[in-house]
């Protein structure tokens, strides 16, 4: 795996965080990401009595539960949309959000047998948990795109932004988890945050209502939560309708510092991480 | 000029122990911080900051070059395994740097990352891949691998349902094939029967002759002497010496004696009030002569001396008077206590001096070293006589094998043998 021929020294030295070698030394260990998500994917629902059937069951009970409270109830106004298509197009994306970053916290601790006894580069296994919940996604998407053929939805052109949009909801999860997990090696604290960051955020963000609520000045400030250009754009993309704009930039400009930062800092610990996991 | 496979210069590796500065959750980080503020301008002192630091491997500059085989030796703790995990870049080095150059690969386990519910051929490509082999090397070696593992029939079955034999044999073929220009092991061979064993021994003479690199720890200094050319003899973290490996295993066994005088009495660290003694230990054999260790199959008998002039002038009575021995494993971990007022004891007589054996029947520990702790007391009123560490034996291999195994690797420290029947059906052929 590690390409590298015969004759090239590498130097093993106090660590200097980001640098040079860090995504060469991840595409050279491609293969063992690729069995971590593998293998995660394959064990996710063993011993299970539903199986996948969860990645089901949980965006579409959730979708109910809105329906009824938000949709009926409260009259949330949903832009035009049916409510239960409104709601679902955003659980979708949302659900994978959380669990993907959920993993991605968690995910150090899950491995530490293997990274006391062997060397890959650390970010794999972050990356991992973040690729491996797009399974889920999948199937939620199919479930989503039965939905709205049954309010005869008929998404136009814009769809072409759906993988960029579910790219920016990766990084996400990807920017924010990468910090956590490194925090979580050493402060545990981060297990019992996780949730309920998870939570505040889904109510910061337009899954229940749609962000033409937010005051047009605020928009941009609305942006500052990755999440809302994600959601609001993947709505756009498959409904139609005016162009989030802003919203996504501001968050796709966010992502790109957090991704970063967490990075160089990710790499700057990951050399102690087999001693104090 | 070929260049060094391995070159070390200025090696460290400083690790925080104690709880002071190792902080679980924020709340503790936080504490932490406030208490090193309050140091630093209340008292004035940060003099207990340096013993929570351990220097693991201190100062450590080698060379090995390419096609090498190089034992590392050392007691434990030495910081042998710590270099292992700087050199296969598991944990960073605090000062220094390595220069490696080709590919390194590391066995400090076999099986790492096996996951219970896949099959054989799925753990395979797994642990391959996280030992570092590609897809396509796994792909070609697959059908050795399984050949070597001897699991053939069951590779499409969960790990979960292998016997732990099987599980290991599939889990060594696999670090076996490892091919890359270096490989730095540590003792990993000790697994699978006797049978399986020998193969592994085989496959390690393989690896080494092949003009690869090798660093290999081990305390098995036969397995050292046979596969090593050089030794590396390391000690508290530091490097004493470098040589064939012939020189270092001797350094290393000369050092060995001096430290430990297995079969002698210690009276370093005595305490208690004195009044009576102990004044001898010696394990001894059927025939009353003192040995330095006996098989674990035989009982083991301790003789002990024991002066007793000072009874009359006390103020006690030699009825309340207890003996205990509290034998314990190598690293002080207490196994077992016997005293003289058990069940089966003996009561000390009435004269100045006595000597008194307890006799403890085989079979009784795994081959290694024990110590043995004494104390003499009146229990709740009076600690008359303690030495920790006044003895140290050792039990040695069995003489006749009664376990197709090697003892040392089996689990457990206690050695004994249990009478086994079949229950149902009934009634079972003895094999």
């Amino acid at each position: 795996m590690p390409t590298a021929a015969v004759d090239i020294t590498r130097r093993l030295q106090p660590s200097q965080g980001w640098n040079g070698r860090t995504l060469s030394d991840i595409w050279a260990y491609r293969e063992l990401l690729y069995f971590f998500i593998w293998r995660d994917i394959k064990v996710r629902y063993k011993q299970t009595l539903l199986g996948a059937g969860w990645a089901i069951i949980q965006p579409l009970m959730t979708m109910v539960v809105f329906t009824i409270f938000f949709g009926h109830l409260a009259k949330v106004p949903s832009d035009g949309l049916p409510y239960p298509v409104f709601s679902l197009m955003a659980l979708v994306p949302w659900t994978y959000f959380a669990s993907a970053l959920a993993g991605c916290s968690t995910s150090l601790s899950g491995y530490q047998h293997i990274i006391s006894k062997v060397y890959f580069p650390r970010l794999i296994i972050p990356i991992g948990a973040v690729v491996a919940p797009l399974v889920d996604f999948a199937i939620g998407f199919a479930i989503l795109i039965g939905l709205m053929a049954w309010y005869r939805i008929v998404p136009g052109p814009s769809i072409v932004w759906l993988p960029a949009l579910m790219l920016l909801a990766l990084a996400t999860a990807a920017g924010v988890g990468v910090w956590l997990a490194a925090l979580n090696v050493r402060y545990r604290d981060v297990r019992y945050v996780v949730p309920f960051v998870v939570q505040l955020w889904m109510f910061a963000t337009p899954v229940a209502y749609p962000a033409s609520l937010v005051p047009a000045q605020w928009r941009a400030v609305y942006g500052l939560n990755p999440m809302a250009g994600v959601i609001e754009g993947f709505r756009w993309a498959l409904a139609g309708g005016p162009a989030p704009g802003v919203i996504t930039l501001v968050s796709a400009a966010v992502v790109v510092v957090l991704i970063a930062g967490g990075a160089h800092y990710f790499r700057r610990l990951e050399g102690t991480f087999a001693d104090v996991i | 000029m070929t260049r060094a496979a391995i070159h070390a210069e200025h090696l460290g590796k400083r690790y925080t122990i104690g709880h002071r500065r190792r902080s679980r959750t924020a709340r503790d980080a936080m504490a932490g911080a406030a208490s090193r503020l309050y140091e630093r301008w209340g008292s004035g002192t940060k003099a207990a900051a340096t013993d929570d630091t351990l220097w693991a491997i201190d100062d450590v500059s080698f060379e090995v070059a390419p096609g090498e085989v190089v034992g590392i030796i050392g007691r434990n703790g030495a910081g042998k395994s710590t270099l292992l995990k700087v050199l296969s870049q598991i944990t960073e080095p605090t000062t220094g740097f390595v220069d490696v150059t080709g590919r390194i690969g590391s066995l400090l386990e076999v099986g790492t990352g096996f996951h219970e519910d896949l099959s054989g051929r799925e753990n395979t490509y797994l642990n391959g891949a996280i030992l570092g082999m590609t897809r396509a090397e796994i792909d070609r070696k697959f059908d050795e691998i399984v050949a070597f593992a001897e699991v053939d029939r069951f590779i499409d079955t969960p790990v979960k349902h292998y016997s732990s034999g099987m599980y290991m044999r599939l889990a060594f073929a696999v670090a076996a094939h490892l091919e890359t220009e270096i490989l730095v092991v540590d003792e990993v061979l000790a697994v699978g029967d006797v049978h399986f064993q020998k193969k592994c021994l085989g496959k390690m003479d393989d690896i080494a002759r092949h003009g690869r690199t090798v660093l290999f720890i081990s305390h098995n200094m036969e397995a050292i002497q046979r596969l090593c050319t050089r030794g590396l003899l390391m000690d508290r973290g530091r490097l004493v010496m470098s040589g064939s490996v012939g020189e270092v295993v001797a350094q290393y066994r000369a050092a060995e004696q001096s430290v430990v005088e297995v079969g002698h009495f210690n009276t370093r660290g005595r305490s208690g009030t004195g009044w009576a003694r102990v004044s001898g230990i010696r394990l001894v054999d059927d025939r009353g002569r003192s040995v330095r260790g006996v098989p674990p199959e035989d009982d083991l008998v301790f003789q002990i001396d024991v002066d007793l002039a000072g009874v009359s002038t006390s103020g006690f009575s030699l009825r309340g008077l207890v003996i205990e021995l509290v034998i314990c494993s190598d690293q002080g971990q207490p196994l077992l206590s016997l005293m003289n007022v058990d069940d089966g004891g003996v009561e000390l007589p009435s004269a100045t001096t006595c000597a008194i054996t307890a006799r403890l029947p085989g079979p009784t520990f795994i081959p290694g070293r024990y110590r043995l702790n004494v104390f003499v007391g009146i229990p709740y009123l009076e600690h008359v006589d303690e030495i920790p560490d006044a003895f140290e034996f050792e039990i040695a291999a069995p003489e006749r094998p009664w376990r197709p195994y090697e003892l040392h690797i089996t689990r457990g420290i206690v050695c004994r043998k249990a009478q086994w029947a079949c229950v149902s059906p009934a009634p079972c052929a003895k094999p």
